[in-house]
């Protein structure tokens, strides 16, 4: 029987033996982790192909995550879309409620295949630590997440969820104290300890085979919306739009789609403060290409290679790489990329939340006022599906503190200049 | 102008020919200052090492420790440029007479231009390039750019290298290899464990004429005198940095590195 979650090797846009798609990807990992990232690479190739893995990963997805997703149409929220259908890919709902769950289930299942104890992890927002935490205490595997100190405190409700299911959580103090700095700190910590530890990573960048690997276990986002779209709208979308920070939640959403010409791929950059302002992590619409933890793909640096600090109020999102698959992607001219200030998303997250009852995260929430652009540059006839990759519960603090929601600011009280600030902004 | 391989290859000859390992120096350029950074590198060859590597301060040092992601930070803030790395290798080459390598993450050299690279460190009098996260098969490039220019390209192996991968790494290298002691960053250790000798002799047996010298937890001179007994030579990185952050200024950390090259220059003749 065919697997029905795990969908891997798609036609087309395989990486070549060396793991490049095109200019982009590669391994460019010290010595000491080469033996390891081989050794992922044979058994993912091995598990790929054996019936009792995809059969294992299914009965996970099916009974443990919730799969399929639902698919849900918000005409409310269209409304604020110049009119266009818009249908929301719900990974939100999801068990640890986003999309991460997908590729951790999938590489719990190979740390156990490879024999070893101990997983580590990189987190920003928090999402992917959870998930993996989860993962861990499922399996019984040691857990180790790495968080950059900066992002303990605007997410510190899933530190505590990390925490309750028995995870070591590792504030970060180097560097911009975010995502980036916690990646180092988890290769630092797998090149000591690679014997026994899987480095569980979160998103299709990294070294191959990760960026192919993790995509291969979201795949199943786009074959499920691409389905159920078919049942219930008729006809493929005219855009599939998703937001980018490494890229994981997009590229699951968009490579059941690749094959689809008249389906364009629309990822959301964070613009932070606006691309301008050079405080922002829109790394394909300002990097260039360049070598970060990994692979080559673009890059936010500067003249002389060193990375510069990101910065976007999502902490998901702030990160200065990008999956090698994007870059190809956005240089093969087959996907779009926009950026989307964090202005534009917090707009979005609100008014998602007011027409639809359904507050999505700030990560998502970029592809949200994305969805509010192509839908008015579609127009009525317009068709859109978004991935709505994780749920908003983590981020109620930030939101909070950025809408004055808290009792003991007067702000709250100002709730009709609120509304139609709401109206204003999205209309 | 070629760049100084052949220093470096006979200056590690000459340590063999008198029956002892060569001492290899780190410090990053630019740190605490460019200047004094170059002052604190010639005090390390005055002192006694035999070869020095300036390390290319970076913004994401994967493979470095506490000690040297704190060097590096400094170096950074200071606005270390590619400019004053070739700079601190030229007046510590003139300086001294010794080899200077330059270790350096691979992105820097992407981004400036390999071509550019290697022709201003081979202009500089730099004998080659230390390159930690850039692996053989990615090296092509690079090994074409530094031969052309005389430049050693110094691979690493680890513990966890398997034999046939050592073959291939020691096939494409050149000046020496590189043996990471353990599984692990930058930084001092208590001990050197005796995978160190067991990676050594793996490597050896590749059948390589090249220098197997041995980095990376190495602090003190009874650990130098230790390794020295199995490798072609002892690299010395975070212990130098170590004593630079913690002398009281910088003169005294210039003449702490001085000390301190020394004392290593006594272990690595059997002298701890």
């Amino acid at each position: 029987m065919p697997s029905e979650f795990f969908i891997p090797d798609p036609e087309g846009h395989v990486p070549s033996p060396e793991g490049y798609f095109g200019a982009f990807g590669g391994k460019f990992i010290p010595e000491a982790l080469v033996a390891a990232v081989d050794e992922v690479a044979v058994e993912y190739d091995k598990a790929k192909h054996d019936p009792e893995f995809a059969r294992e990963l299914d009965d996970l997805l099916l009974n443990y995550t919730g799969r399929p997703s639902a698919l849900t149409e918000v005409p409310r929220f269209a409304e604020h879309a110049g009119g266009a259908r818009v249908f929301l890919k719900r990974e939100d709902l999801n068990h640890t409620g986003s999309h991460k769950i997908n590729n951790v289930l999938g590489q719990a299942l190979l740390t156990k295949r490879m024999g070893k104890t101990r997983v580590i992890a990189e987190t920003g927002a928090g999402q992917h630590g959870v998930a993996t935490a989860t993962a861990c205490a499922l399996f019984g595997l040691e857990c180790t997440i790495y968080m950059g100190e900066i992002d303990t405190r605007r997410q510190a409700l899933n530190v505590a969820r990390m925490r309750m299911l028995g995870a070591e959580v590792v504030a970060v103090k180097s560097g911009s104290r975010t995502l980036k700095d916690a990646i180092n700190e988890a290769f630092r910590d797998w090149v000591a300890n690679v014997d026994h530890t899987h480095y569980l990573f979160g998103t299709v960048a990294g070294p191959h085979p990760f960026p192919a690997m993790v995509r291969d276990f979201h795949r199943v986002i786009g074959v499920e919306a691409r389905r159920q779209l078919l049942e219930r709208a008729g006809r493929l979308p005219d855009a599939a739009i998703a937001c980018v920070g490494g890229g994981s939640n997009a590229i699951g959403l968009f490579h059941a789609f690749i094959p689809d010409e008249g389906v364009r791929l629309i990822g959301c950059e964070p613009a932070g403060h606006g691309v301008e302002t050079g405080e922002h992590a829109a790394t394909l619409t300002a990097g260039e290409p360049g070598i970060l933890h990994g692979s080559r793909s673009y890059v936010l640096q500067d003249e002389e290679g060193q990375i510069t600090e990101p910065y976007s109020i999502s902490a998901g999102l702030d990160y200065p790489g990008i999956g090698p698959e994007h870059s190809y992607l956005k240089d093969s001219g087959r996907g779009e990329y926009r950026a989307v200030t964090d202005d534009a998303a917090m707009q979005a997250l609100r008014l998602l939340s007011r027409t639809e009852g359904i507050i999505p995260a700030i990560e998502s929430a970029h592809a949200l006022a994305g969805a509010l652009e192509v839908g008015r540059e579609l127009g009525p006839d317009g068709l859109i599906v978004v991935n709505l990759s994780g749920r908003g519960d983590k981020d109620m603090d930030t939101a909070a503190r950025y809408f004055g929601l808290y009792d003991t600011d007067a702000e709250v009280a100002a709730d009709a200049a609120d509304t139609a600030e709401i109206e204003g902004d999205a209309k | 102008m070629s760049g100084n391989i052949q220093l470096l290859s006979d200056t590690l000859a000459a340590a063999k020919a008198e029956g002892r390992a060569a001492l290899i120096a780190y410090l990053p350029a630019g740190f605490p200052t460019v200047d004094g950074g170059i002052e604190a590198i010639k005090a390390a060859l005055e002192g006694g090492a035999d070869v020095m590597e300036v390390g290319l301060p970076h913004s994401d040092p994967v493979l470095d420790g506490p000690v040297i992601q704190t060097a590096d930070d400094i170096a950074l803030r200071g606005g270390v440029k590619i400019a004053h790395v070739m700079r601190t290798v030229k007046e510590a080459h003139e300086a001294t007479g010794k080899p200077i390598l330059v270790m350096t993450y691979w992105n820097p050299i992407d981004r400036y231009g390999v071509e550019r690279f290697t022709a201003e460190l081979a202009e500089a009098g730099g004998a080659g390039c230390i390159l930690p996260d850039l692996p053989v098969q990615e090296a092509a490039l690079w090994r074409e750019h530094a031969e052309k220019h005389g430049l050693a390209t110094v691979f690493v192996v680890a513990p966890s290298s398997k034999d046939a991968r050592l073959a291939q790494i020691t096939a494409a290298g050149s000046g020496f290899v590189y043996a990471a002691s353990l599984m692990g960053v930058t930084g001092t250790r208590e001990s050197v464990g005796a995978q160190a000798q067991n990676l050594v002799e793996r490597t050896r047996a590749t059948g390589t004429d090249l220098p197997v010298c041995v980095g990376l937890g190495v602090s003190d001179a009874a650990q130098a005198a230790e390794v020295a007994g199995f490798a072609d030579g002892v690299i010395v990185g975070s212990a130098f940095v170590k004593r630079m952050l913690d002398a009281p200024d910088d003169a005294a950390g210039v003449e702490a590195v001085r000390a301190l090259a020394g004392d290593l220059a006594k272990g690595v003749r059997g002298q701890a």
